[in-house]
């Protein structure tokens, strides 16, 4: 100990450095290793050389053939462009209903908030998995407590909205909370002012609330993106429940089926590269378009 | 110790760790570890991976009776998604000794060299085989599982559905349909069974009876005919059934399925002989109500059937103890005692020629206590069930393309023959880009 401390004025900027090390040590072992391992596997393939079986099989160079085959392949634009449908729906609705609800429990006559709080935020806390086949029971004619019978759940353009009302179903607490306590950290006397001069619950909630917690709706807009775009459990649990979802109903669901059903992780490495770079454009340049939006009011509060 | 040492540790500490979680994360990594080293007092532990319910009352009778040789078993998956385990398993090394598969994906797994070719191990116990079954697990003169079971495809019905309507056992496919639509007219409600796109297991069993052949080989060379004559003419028999509304067209082994199997909803379910086992889990309520008879036929007369499914026990490439691997699975489908515990807790229908005649068949599994004779109508047909030659290299891509096409053919139009074209084209190409020999 002494020598830390007669040291510590050389000692104290490593300290920072020390304290990240964590972090990083798991950036690098769980994000950026697997990510070079992937990328390794998307520019092989998999020969099998001698017999009928081809039992010694070879890993062979495969140039970018890999890329060529995922880009050239219709079922993952049609699987990309299912995931955006099923996201115009959840993105929206989530963080609209998110912001109603934040809003209703915000106003002052508002009654038995800390257990509505609880009940909306509750749906977040359960597993997706298991979230989706409670669904999937509500959903299929013969077990549905929710009107199945008469209401096709698995139509073709239904299908959709099912599973879009699983995701909003799961996020929207958790956003509400973001949002909620966004709120509750408004100084009070901005309201008092608005009601002296006469503002209504309803105006000062759109006039004054919902522009000063802007911030906070484009950060739970953002996140909710980044969830779409990340679309996996929802369809892939209901998948054996219908004939509405195919192995490659999205675009993760598809790189799983060719890493793990169809054993071919060399093509599914690729897709996830050609998938992971799409990602990040697209949350990119919604972080921007958002930023943009709400930069403007930040300006004006100013 | 001075100070940078501790602090080494304790990275390396984490680092332990860290791998440590990785380990457990993957499922059998812990068990591995325990199950290739041999323990203290000399006795050798293999490590088995099999999903039978009930399997344990089985390797308990092995460990009671071989002291030397401890056999742990373990469940981490069943079905195809073993098969995916076992893959990924062996890329790191570490698969169990022991591993149930079922027939369709061995072919796979021996190309992927997942399975061990045991042929030298395994001399005593396959002449317990005949040599029909004992096709499904030698390629090329060489073994590389001990058949557990076969399932040739049957015709489960509801007696009690059937009386009520009725209706008289059909033996030929024309009369299936025929009552299909009878029943539909009678009991809107009632169908008589369902066109399952979800699980391609009872569909090839219909195409093998009708004569169809998916995989051929000549030397080293392939061919494939997924969407042969043969399978178009029973997808078109099904397709018209389904377009005419008599039967249901979703998928089985789902709530929506169980609770139509539970409530007489579906008067049939063409199955294997391993259904007993299944049908307790799938339908609790009707115990004593299903009897099994043979499947219909094109022309009447005809005995031949398909089969579903059915597994061999393998031996992993990645085991340290081949020989005592294989004795195993050498015991557990030969052995008189091993084979009466699984007819007797599995329901399994024994692949050994001995294991046929056993007394144990002569009662019938508890879900069927209306049919003493069971087994009776199993063993009638077993002999005349007929697998493709040899099962593709790859399988599960012909598997999830059938899934995919059917479950869109029934979900949106399409007709079911020009689904068999999707799966011929998904399997060819997929073989191709392997480098397999095609014709």
């Amino acid at each position: 100990m002494a020598t830390t401390v007669s040291n510590s004025g050389l000692r104290r900027p490593r300290l920072p450095y020390l304290l990240v090390l964590p972090a990083v040590l798991l950036f690098l072992l769980f994000v950026l290793a697997p990510g070079a391992y992937a990328l390794i596997l998307s520019f092989q393939t998999r020969k099998v050389t001698g017999g009928l079986l081809g039992s010694t099989s070879t890993v062979v160079f495969a140039g970018t053939s890999n890329y060529r085959s995922a880009l050239g392949d219709a079922a993952l634009w049609g699987s990309t462009l299912r995931m955006v449908a099923v996201g115009v729906i959840v993105v929206p609705v989530t963080v609209g209903l998110a912001l109603l609800f934040a809003l209703l429990l915000d106003t002052p006559r508002a009654r038995l908030t800390r257990f509505s709080r609880l009940a909306i935020f509750l749906p977040y806390a359960i597993p997706g998995v298991i979230a989706t086949l409670l669904w999937g029971f509500m959903y299929l004619p013969a077990t549905s407590p929710i009107g199945g019978r008469y209401i096709d759940f698995f139509g073709s353009t239904q299908v959709f909205f099912a599973v879009a009302n699983i995701a909003v179903w799961g996020a929207v607490g958790f956003n509400m909370v973001v949002i909620y306590t966004a709120l509750r950290a408004l100084p009070p006397e901005i309201y008092e002012a608005a009601r002296i001069d006469g503002g209504s619950e309803t105006q000062i909630a759109l006039k004054i609330k919902v522009p000063l917690v802007l911030p906070a709706v484009v950060m739970c807009t953002l996140f909710t993106v980044l969830g779409a775009l990340q679309l996996f459990n929802e369809p892939n649990t209901l998948k054996p429940l219908s004939n509405a979802i195919s192995s490659d109903w999205v675009p993760l669901m598809k790189i799983y089926t060719d890493a793990f059903v169809n054993a071919d992780i060399y093509r599914a490495a690729a897709t996830s590269i050609v998938f992971a770079l799409g990602v990040l454009v697209v949350s990119f340049a919604a972080g921007r378009i958002v930023q943009a939006r709400v930069s403007p009011a930040e300006k004006g509060k100013r | 110790m001075n100070k940078s040492h501790v602090r080494l540790g304790g990275v390396a500490l984490a680092g332990v760790l860290l791998i440590a979680g990785c380990g457990s994360g993957g499922g059998g990594g812990a068990a591995k570890s325990a199950g290739t080293g041999v323990s203290g007092g000399g006795k050798l532990d293999l490590t088995f991976w099999d999903w039978d319910p009930n399997i344990d009352k089985v390797v308990a009778l092995w460990n009671s009776s071989h002291p030397d040789i401890h056999v742990t078993l373990s469940n981490p998956a069943g079905g195809d998604q073993l098969v995916s385990k076992m893959i990924t398993a062996h890329q790191a090394k570490n698969g169990p000794d022991i591993a149930k598969v079922e027939y369709q994906s061995l072919p796979a797994l021996v190309s992927g060299g997942v399975v061990r070719d045991i042929t030298d191990l395994t001399k005593d116990a396959v002449p317990s085989f005949d040599d029909a079954t004992m096709k499904a697990t030698r390629f090329e003169g060489k073994v590389y599982g001990i058949p557990q079971d076969v399932a040739p495809l049957m015709l489960f019905y509801r007696a009690d559905v059937f009386k009520k309507y009725g209706l008289s056992v059909p033996t030929t496919w024309d009369q299936y349909a025929q009552e299909a639509a009878d029943l539909h007219k009678k009991a809107p409600k009632v169908s008589m069974t369902n066109f399952d796109a979800g699980d391609p297991g009872w569909f090839t069993g219909l195409v093998q009876q009708a004569g169809a052949d998916w995989w051929t080989t000549s030397g080293t060379s392939w061919h494939v005919a997924i969407n042969g004559p043969q399978s178009k003419k029973v997808a078109d028999y099904w397709e018209k059934l389904v377009r005419s509304g008599v039967i249901e067209k979703n998928p089985s082994f789902s709530p929506q399925w169980n609770k139509q199997m539970n409530d007489g909803t579906l008067a049939t379910w063409i199955s294997g002989a391993w259904a007993p086992a299944q049908l307790g889990g799938i339908a609790p309520a009707t115990k004593g109500k299903w009897t099994v008879a043979p499947l219909p036929a094109w022309t009447a007369g005809d005995a031949t059937t398909g089969i579903w499914g059915g597994s061999a026990t393998t031996v992993t490439s990645d085991s340290k103890h081949p020989a005592e691997a294989a004795k195993f699975a050498s015991w557990l489908n030969t052995d008189a005692a091993a084979i009466t515990a699984q007819i007797q807790h599995i329901n399994i229908y024994p692949a050994a020629t001995s294991g046929r005649s056993l007394p144990i068949l002569k009662s019938a599994p508890p879900f069927f206590p209306n049919q003493p004779a069971f087994y009776d109508v199993v063993k009638q047909v077993a002999p005349s069930a007929r697998g493709f030659s040899m099962w593709g290299p790859d399988v599960t891509v012909a598997f999830s393309g059938y899934t995919d096409s059917f479950g869109a053919a029934l979900q949106s139009g399409g007709t079911f023959g020009k689904a068999l074209d999707t799966m011929q084209d998904a399997s060819t190409a997929d073989m191709k880009k392997l480098g397999f020999n095609l014709n």
